[in-house]
């Protein structure tokens, strides 16, 4: 990977959170203001979804879904949130070991 | 007082999970061929994970610099969406947003929209954005140079660390019917349209269950200030 090209990506990647925060405050109008409050959910959950079951543009069942089921069970007792982080990593780990 | 040790503590917490992935992002990045300062350059000025995996993922499979590039920027424009989120936020920091800019990222924003007052809010982001900086870089920088005698870090279920946290963090948004619906069907999206879309596309594509979760809400709230008005209670 070229200076070049590291520097373009970094320019492009800053560009973007930029963008995202300037403009983010002229957005006046309510609907649109609703809009951008529900982007966390929407983005969050694709996220989840993803680092479970994509890998390499494929779907796929693994280890990493033992995780995701002790994080949501460890968030549902209420665990603290580093709790929430070991326990899934655990899980995974075991998982592995097991399958 | 407790909310914010809270949040302090689990911004420093998350900070160091993702410091862990990041010796991931060296180990593969020198595996790929990077020296240890083009390593460190991603990850000082780049400093958007996925982005960063999926430029370096291209190269180490044989792909050109252009099509590494622009798969990155893909997956890095989910962070315009986030910087709109916090932009109010951050607009109470003057100048400081224009290179805060650089730390508006899928955690920083996670730890930020999970607070429950204005201030937590931006205090999280700062001080998340801070320590996943901090880990960030020293986890690249060991991943590029003892990579190797750490292994696969699978193994510790490393890749658990990430989805694990966002699930502790969202929380606050599903616990009204919007937020649900923005989430069910944005994962549903993502998931359908992942064999058939680059890296990067599935997640800008969630972005559309912002439409069906627009119309969910007024009924619900209508309700309840009507039941309000009833009682006489605010």
């Amino acid at each position: 990977m070229s200076w070049t090209a590291i520097l373009v990506l970094a320019a492009g990647a800053y560009g973007f959170k930029l963008a995202g925060v300037l403009v983010g405050t002229r957005i006046e109008r309510p609907l649109l203001r609703r809009s951008v409050s529900l982007v966390p959910p929407a983005l969050f959950c694709a996220l989840i979804a993803l680092q479970t079951f994509e890998r390499d543009t494929e779907l796929v069942l693994d280890a990493r879904v033992a995780g995701l089921v002790a994080a949501l069970f460890a968030t549902w007792r209420k665990v603290p949130f580093i709790g929430v982080i070991v326990v899934a990593m655990a899980a995974t780990a075991l998982a592995r070991v097991l399958t | 007082m407790t909310t914010t040790s809270t949040h302090r503590r689990d911004s420093v917490a998350l900070g160091a999970a993702v410091g862990l992935v990041a010796i991931t992002f060296g180990l593969l990045a020198s595996t790929s061929g990077l020296s240890l300062a083009k390593a460190m350059a991603m990850s000082l000025l780049v400093f958007t994970g996925a982005s960063q995996f999926a430029a370096v993922g291209v190269i180490s499979s044989g792909g050109s610099p252009l099509s590494a590039v622009a798969g990155a920027l893909l997956l890095a424009a989910r962070n315009s969406l986030y910087g709109m989120r916090l932009s109010e936020g951050l607009a109470r920091h003057g100048w400081k947003r224009i290179p805060g800019a650089h730390w508006v990222i899928d955690e920083t924003t996670a730890m930020s929209v999970a607070q429950d007052d204005d201030v937590a809010a931006t205090e999280a982001f700062w001080w998340t954005g801070a320590a996943l900086f901090f880990f960030w870089n020293l986890g690249t920088a060991v991943g590029v140079l003892v990579g190797d005698a750490i292994g696969d870090p699978d193994v510790y279920g490393l890749d658990a660390a990430f989805p694990a946290s966002f699930v502790a963090l969202l929380g606050p948004h599903l616990s009204a019917a919007p937020g649900r619906v923005a989430g069910l069907v944005g994962a549903s999206i993502a998931i359908v349209v992942v064999p058939f879309t680059p890296a990067g596309a599935p997640i800008l594509l969630a972005a559309l269950a912002i439409i069906p979760a627009l119309l969910v809400p007024a009924a619900i709230k209508t309700t309840d200030s009507a039941v309000s008005t009833v009682e006489g209670t605010p």
